[in-house]
């Protein structure tokens, strides 16, 4: 991302110094602060941060799905294949959720409608973005989306009701709906949080081969590392409602360049091997209603040493090598030495070279 | 079952950090059945919630309780702790059967025998202040005397609380510093055992290892013993001594944490094991990889044989007409499964 040398038509989402601000009775909270990144065709890029960290309110904001009643203001700049959609009238904005963008939630009754058949529910989403051929055509596709995402006996299943659904097959079909008209842009808010491990697993497969049958990019918005490890191309590392860091998945995994995602990966217990003791970041997410000044970060980081400057000025998200960005005043005393080490540590456990460009 | 082989004692030798010897709890062939009716005239039927459940801990030892939501797992640590009574089976707490003691009898049991909720936003009242959640066990069995406000304040401190915090309402912290306070409480009536259900799922990943570690030195410090009922399996590597995993309502593999995580033998164990995200992009396509199909079938109505038959791999034709036995069968661990051998074992990532 950002690399410089893409073509612009390469780049089908394009966020530019995005804010959101929640307006309350007890004053702003800034969940989202000058927040920018790009998703090229078929690119694939993950959000991680914690609660708080603006993640879901940046990505929300993007096709206006806020609540309005917070009296949220947004400010920026999100062009979608070189449109603002910030500025969109209601029936632009329309055509393009389930149409060019489509969104996958956590909740997937959050957009299956209860009472409706789910066979009825995918028709009614073909034929709103205009499926050609008809209502038989419609359901000819309906039932062979069900099929993509793997849902045993389509036919069948199209004239049930959401609740007949188990979990993992309902996120199934909220992933139907959202392939149903093609989109250039997936964008899915915690996927899997509420699924157990095995479907989980199944769960990522399907958004894998959605995501291939379609040929759309996609936006991963979690808290969970494995599911950046499995999915992402790109990763975009957000604390306090700013972007700390950005890089290639390899890269960010192998050399993270910024004190908190170095801290969020060396705190993970792992599966494959005996950790002797977590080392985990002290303290607690910031409250963005009172965030600490300058570095959000600085007062959890043990790479500050005390520095004020961390205490006092925002650090710029600037780029450290091609690729990579990082909001670091310091990111250059993570030692090259110290990450290179890792880096040929990780290469070596898992038997995969690391390539420089990550990809 | 061999009961030799369920004894911290009788398992062969692996981790042995801060184990004391003995045994705390021991639980035999706990069965928990729900009478439910779907819907106000629908025909009864029975969840079979727990079914022949057996297990120890050991004094100073963490046995992990791991599986998929609606295992069961919970409800063991419910009935561990007689907040449900066992439709059939034992619960020796310390020598103590406790299965059927009735609630007067149980006072005293349960001062050394408490629970840690997953959710501290949920288990705390909300009006009372950090001091008066701290004490109100102590109150409650009459022992909140002179030295409680220092018992309070040394027990804040141990779980990494500022004393000077106690007159705040739990709103006022953080998720991670509501679960500390959780735990004080749960330390305040100086218990042998924990029973923690998910204590740590709930809160940021960032805090999460604050709690695993404050736990690791609570059992070190104080001789702890814990069962820790969890889904997240390398957090259950992390801090287990042994590990039981559950699959409808049945343990399935019980062992030595290596033993289990190293060389899983039942079917599903390994496919729960290769379930789990990778942990690095470079792992994603990771050979071997178990995918299994299918849902987890109803509580309602399980699977004849083998509960796992029908998301099984490997399953024959026994399996959908004969239970397997959880036992020994030439192995390491106890594993429920017809087909499991000695010596074939099964190689977790990242240790090809």
């Amino acid at each position: 991302m950002n690399s410089g040398s893409d073509a612009r038509d390469d780049v089908i989402l394009e966020i530019r110094d995005l804010e959101v601000t929640f307006h309350g009775d007890d004053g702003s909270v800034q969940a989202a602060d000058r927040v920018s990144f790009t998703v090229r065709r078929g690119e694939t890029v993950a959000v991680v941060g914690e609660s708080g960290s603006g993640k879901s309110a940046s990505v929300l904001a993007v096709l206006q799905l806020l609540p309005r009643s917070g009296n949220v203001e947004v400010r920026g700049s999100v062009r979608l294949d070189g449109r603002e959609l910030l500025d969109a009238d209601r029936r632009t904005l329309r055509a393009v959720r389930g149409g060019a963008v489509a969104m996958i939630f956590q909740d997937p009754m959050t957009s299956l409608n209860p009472v409706v058949r789910v066979g009825k529910q995918l028709v009614e989403m073909l034929r709103e973005h205009r499926y050609p051929g008809g209502r038989r055509a419609a359901e000819r596709r309906a039932v062979e989306l069900l099929r993509v995402v793997g849902i045993p006996q389509p036919e069948l299943r199209m004239r049930q009701f959401p609740h007949e659904f188990s979990g993992g097959m309902r996120q199934r079909v909220m992933i139907a709906m959202a392939i149903a008209n093609e989109p250039s842009l997936l964008i899915a808010d915690e996927p899997t949080t509420a699924l157990d491990v095995t479907i989980q697993a199944q769960v990522l497969d399907v958004l894998r081969d959605a995501k291939a049958a379609t040929g759309a990019a996609a936006i991963v918005i979690t808290h969970d590392l494995g599911v950046v490890a499995e999915l992402a191309d790109t990763v975009v590392v957000m604390y306090g409602g700013r972007v700390v860091e950005t890089g290639s998945a390899e890269e960010i995994f192998a050399a993270p360049r910024h004190p908190y995602t170095i801290g969020l990966m060396a705190g993970l217990p792992r599966l494959d091997a005996d950790v002797d003791r977590l080392v985990p970041i002290p303290g607690s997410p910031p409250n963005l209603a009172d965030p600490p000044p300058g570095c959000r970060f600085h007062p959890r980081c043990t790479l500050r040493a005390g520095r004020d400057v961390c205490a006092t000025e925002t650090p710029e998200l600037r780029e450290i090598a091609a690729g990579r960005r990082s909001a670091c005043h310091f990111t250059e005393e993570i030692s090259a030495e110290e990450t290179a080490a890792e880096a040929a540590r990780v290469s070596e456990l898992t038997g995969v070279p690391l390539t420089g460009d990550g990809r | 079952m061999t009961t030799s082989a369920l004894t911290p004692a009788g398992t062969p030798a692996g981790s042995s950090m801060g184990r004391a010897g003995g045994e705390i709890l021991r639980v035999e062939n706990l069965t928990i059945h729900f009478p439910v009716r779907s819907g106000l005239l629908g025909p009864r039927q029975t969840v079979q919630a727990v079914n022949d459940v057996s297990f120890t801990i050991g004094r100073g030892e963490t046995l992990g309780l791991v599986g998929e939501s609606g295992c069961g797992k919970s409800t063991t640590g419910l009935a561990v702790i007689r907040r449900l009574r066992p439709t059939s089976g034992r619960i020796v707490f310390d020598g103590r059967d406790i299965s059927t003691a009735s609630r007067s009898a149980l006072r005293p049991v349960r001062r050394n025998m408490q629970f840690v909720f997953q959710d501290p936003a949920e288990s705390l009242n909300p009006r009372m202040t950090t001091h008066e959640i701290i004490a109100e066990p102590l109150r409650i069995h009459g022992r909140y005397d002179a030295a409680g406000p220092a018992k309070v304040a040394e027990l804040m401190e141990r779980c990494g609380l500022d004393p000077r915090w106690s007159g705040r309402l739990p709103h006022e912290f953080s998720g991670g510093q509501r679960q500390r306070i959780g735990i004080a409480r749960a330390l305040a009536l100086d218990p042998s055992l924990l029973i923690l259900d998910e204590p740590v799922s709930a809160l940021d990943v960032s805090v999460q290892a604050q709690i695993v570690n404050l736990l690791v030195d609570l059992q070190r410090d104080l001789g702890l013993s814990y069962l820790f009922i969890a889904h997240d399996l390398a957090v259950v590597r992390h801090i287990s001594h042994r590990v039981a995993v559950m699959y409808l309502g049945r343990i399935v593999e019980y062992g030595e944490k290596d033993q289990i995580y190293r060389s899983p033998r039942h079917p599903y164990t390994q496919a729960l094991l290769s379930s789990v995200p990778a942990h690095t992009p470079a792992e994603r396509n990771r050979p071997g990889r178990i995918k299994l199909t299918g849902d987890v079938p109803s509580p309602l109505d399980p699977p004849s044989g083998c509960h796992f038959h029908t998301r099984c791999p490997k399953a024959i034709d026994r399996c959908s007409h004969d239970d397997p036995a959880l036992d020994l069968r030439g192995g390491r661990q106890l594993v429920a499964c017809h087909l499991a051998e000695p010596g074939a074992d099964h190689q977790t990532q990242g240790e090809r």
